[in-house]
């Protein structure tokens, strides 16, 4: 897959930089790849014990008995846990994370299920032992009785009456009130503008249809991990591999009834994660086991494991009705959308729904979003979650009434697109948004004005937008004697982060970027920090960096004032040059400063937290080619062209990485990528060459068009960049198979068997 | 006096209105003043002395963590809107997810 990038520029109020914007070499580019860098299975701590996991065989059942005697009674076997070995739960909490009213007792029973397993492949029991395969062998000797229940494995089924219940207590709650009777519908968020009724009655043109898309994994390669050790006094470390490292930390310490204080988590390097590395697995489970044998343990998922039991996104029933007016004005839209939950509360189809219609200035909405349980695992975030599902809906209809009203469908979108002051589908104002800079970046863009006809040939268009998010961070700087700095921070690096950070720390500083040198540590090592998801970390932790860069500034600015004795408000520190307004010889570089800091006085040590507000939301949009064989079904991606607003593009080589990486994300969810369940609930294609992620032999090169409309919020004007990408490129191939065979794609992924079958069914 | 927008599950509460005027320096200041206006307002915004879990508010296009305690001018817009968990039970940075 090659690169070919290009940058459009909105005027900036940002200046000019001299180190945001370029390019430096990525800090751990060298241990990455003469693989150095340690990730959560190179962690060996002496006495280490292999833990192994024993899953439920059912999707639905309740657990009568488990008898782990003969287990305990094996040869090498150290310790075996079930829920019974966490602390009694005196009153469940609701733990307030996300729509959803997550509890206590749900995330333990997540990590090993105390009365009902509620998927194939729910943690039941763990054993730790000297080997692997005596962990293994031990697992077989645990004796579980299940009275086995009937599953339910999509949203529809799951809210039907008298559908099989997988929580009894569960009441579906609508903004602070709940119904009277259980349900698998968690939760009912509604979202109204205008009135909707009347906005159809104007419209003159009124498309309605259904769409249904499958559960998908993130595709990460590296399993989950975790080795714990709880040591004689109480305390636990932990390593794993984890984007939120004091989220994990803390949902960790509560499932174990200890102090945050006494939970320590060192996170690894991660092969992956895209949303999917947030919830705790093994770790609870490895600190119990090493808790009961006095050793560190470590669980490592196997890849079945990993797509039985961690969190995909989820499957969805999308129902959209959208209208315009001749002239091809917007005038009302309606969405009902169902989300898999998996076992426990908690998709994103809040999000999904604050997405779905984003793009357009539309008077009059309605959407309707349910968040319901099915038994499946508890689906996690995936890159942007919730809002791919959404868009493929939405855009797909835009792109049948720009059809329907004979308009082009990116002057279409145009038309309507939202700006600032539009209203979101909450009612909240935008405040800058790129949607139209990224619209026109597509359609001045060599590929929309390319020809692209030709036997069974099409192009497609779809335009995306994710909320990004923030969070608390924090980043400590300190400054060295030969004038580099060491810069600590808490967001483990999935994108390249670690230089996108440091960049706003040396611009702050007036040094290049290898005179920082990043760190990412452990939990006890720096404040606070919120997970890398969102999009956030350029945005927060960037912001903590020029928060702490400002007060090493500050700091090396009194001290050259001390040193040269002149007033304070006489100094500044200026492009890594340090100098006296009053007194021109009076001035030295950064590096020259930082020598005579010891002799000045204590170390200079800057200190940054923020907890930012103002953060960006992002537009993404792409252009697609495809040819169809008609024989097979076979899509075939001939050019493709993505297009989204960074805000301003720290590290353009890793703003283009992230837009192509998401881009190659949305075609696979497009095109192949789909979770197979037997009527029993048991995932039929639990490995990566059953499970189909596009490689690089599949897909053309991705173009990225870099699209700058600086975030107001920020003093650097960044937005996230690290998901929006993923949200077009379902909607966009679907308008390019209908153009290429005539038949509309209504259900992801659109594999080759879906579009025989569709174009079947048109015949 | 704030300009507060009712969630449309809401609104049986203010007789079908979906924007209200409301009193306040601070977000437990409106909401005392919603509560005499459209009593069973604070019911269903808060347990225990602070604004439900699930529940978030923004105040000028901005989710606040503050709750209760942001301040109020006197043109804000206030909006109580799902908290939007991004499908992570456990993440807060997706959890603070702003307005733009």
């Amino acid at each position: 897959m090659a690169t070919k990038t290009s940058r459009t520029r909105p005027a900036s109020s940002n200046g000019d930089y001299r180190v945001i914007g370029t390019r430096p070499p990525r800090h751990d580019g060298v241990d990455k790849v003469t693989g150095r860098a340690q990730y959560g299975a190179d962690i060996y701590p002496a006495g280490v014990l292999h833990g192994r996991v024993l899953r439920s065989p059912h999707a639905h059942a309740r657990i009568k008995s488990i008898d782990t005697r003969q287990a305990e009674a094996m040869p090498g076997v150290k310790a075996v846990v079930t829920a019974r070995d966490f602390p009694a739960l005196e009153s469940d909490q609701t733990l307030g994370m996300g729509e959803a009213n997550f509890t206590l007792k749900q995330l333990r029973d997540n990590v090993l299920a105390s009365d009902k397993a509620l998927y194939k492949g729910h943690p039941i029991a763990a054993v730790a032992a000297v080997d692997p395969l005596i962990a293994e062998e031990a697992l077989g000797l645990i004796r579980v009785e299940y009275q086995v229940l009937p599953p339910v494995l999509n949203v529809l089924d799951a809210m039907k009456e008298g559908a099989p219940l997988l929580h009894d207590d569960l009441r579906t709650e609508a903004f602070g009130q709940h119904a009277p009777s259980p349900s698998n519908i968690a939760t009912h968020t509604q979202y109204t503008l205008g009135d909707v009724e009347a906005g159809f009655a104007r419209a003159d043109v009124i498309v309605e249809r259904e769409f249904h898309t499958k559960t998908v994994h993130q595709g990460y390669i590296e399993p989950h991990n975790a080795t714990a050790f709880w040591n004689r006094d109480g305390k636990v470390t932990l390593w794993c591999s984890t984007q939120g490292p004091f989220e994990v930390r803390d949902a960790t310490a509560r499932i174990l009834g200890r102090e945050v204080s006494e939970v320590r988590l060192v996170p690894m390097e991660i092969g992956g994660g895209f949303g999917g590395k947030f919830e705790p697995y093994g770790e609870p489970v490895a600190a119990l086991l090493s808790r009961k044998c006095g050793h560190p343990v470590r669980i490592i998922m196997s890849r079945t494991e990993e797509f039985e039991s961690t969190g995909p996104t989820p499957g969805s029933y999308i129902r959209v009705k959208m209208g315009a007016t001749r002239n091809g004005k917007l005038v009302a839209a309606q969405a009902y959308m169902a989300y898999e939950a998996g076992a426990f509360p908690g998709s994103p189809v809040g999000a999904g729904a604050l997405c779905i219609f984003a793009p357009y200035n539309v008077p009059n909405l309605l959407i309707d979003a349910l968040d319901v349980v099915v038994n499946k695992p508890k689906t996690a975030a995936y890159r942007a979650p919730g809002a791919t599902n959404a868009s493929f809906a939405a855009e797909t209809v835009v792109d049948e009434l720009a059809e329907k009203l004979a308009l082009d469908p990116l002057e279409f979108r145009l038309r309507n697109s939202a700006r600032k002051g539009s209203r979101r589908a909450d009612g909240v104002a935008f405040q800058r948004i790129g949607c139209q800079e990224v619209l026109r970046a597509l359609k001045g863009h060599p590929h929309y004005n390319s020809p692209w006809h030709g036997p069974n040939r099409g192009r497609g268009i779809a335009i995306g937008y994710w909320l990004n998010g923030g969070g608390p961070s924090s980043c400590t700087i300190k400054v060295n004697a030969d004038g580099t700095v060491n810069l600590l921070e808490g967001s483990p690096d999935i994108g390249g982060t670690r230089t996108s950070v440091a960049m706003q720390a040396a611009e702050v500083l007036g040094i290049p970027a290898r005179d920082v040198h990043p760190m990412v540590v452990d939990t006890d090592a720096v404040g606070y920090t919120s997970g890398t998801g969102g999009s956030s970390v350029t945005f927060k932790t960037g912001w903590a960096a020029y928060e702490a860069a400002q007060d090493v500034k500050r700091q090396i600015i009194a001290r050259a004032a001390e040193m040269w004795k002149v007033p304070v408000g006489e100094v500044a520190l200026e492009q890594g040059v340090v100098a006296c307004h009053s007194k021109t010889n009076l001035r030295m570089s950064f590096k020259e400063l930082a020598t005579k800091l010891e002799e000045l006085g204590a170390p200079v040590v800057g200190q940054g937290t923020v907890r930012p507000r103002g953060v960006g939301g992002a537009f993404a949009g792409c252009i697609v080619d495809v040819e169809v064989d008609r024989e097979t079904g076979k899509v075939e991606v001939l050019r493709f062209t993505v297009a989204q607003d960074a805000g301003k593009a720290i590290h353009p080589t890793y703003v283009e990485g992230q837009m192509q990486g998401g881009s190659v994300q949305g075609i696979g969810w497009a095109l192949n990528e789909e979770y197979f369940y037997t009527d029993g609930g048991a995932l039929a294609n639990a490995s990566y060459l059953d499970y189909r992620v596009p490689t690089a032999l599949d897909l053309p090169m991705i173009e990225a068009v870099i699209v700058e409309v600086p975030n107001p919020g920020h003093p650097f004007g960044v937005r996230g960049v690290g998901e929006v990408s993923i949200v077009p490129p379902p909607a966009a191939l679907a308008s390019a198979i209908y153009r290429a065979v005539g038949v509309r794609m209504d259900r992801l992924p659109m594999h080759p068997g879906a579009v025989l079958e569709a174009m079947r069914r048109r015949s | 006096m704030a300009t507060v927008y009712i969630p449309s599950l809401m609104r049986s509460l203010t007789g079908g209105q979906h924007r209200v005027q409301a009193m306040g320096s601070t977000v437990a200041q409106v909401i005392d003043s919603l509560e005499k206006a459209f009593p069973g307002m604070k019911e269903r915004l808060m347990e225990d002395g602070d604004i439900k879990p699930h529940i978030s508010v923004a105040v000028d296009g901005e989710v606040t963590p503050l709750g209760l305690l942001e301040s109020v001018k006197e043109n804000s817009e206030v909006h109580f809107l799902p908290a939007i968990g991004g499908g992570s039970s456990v993440c807060s940075c997706v959890l603070t997810m702003s307005p733009d």
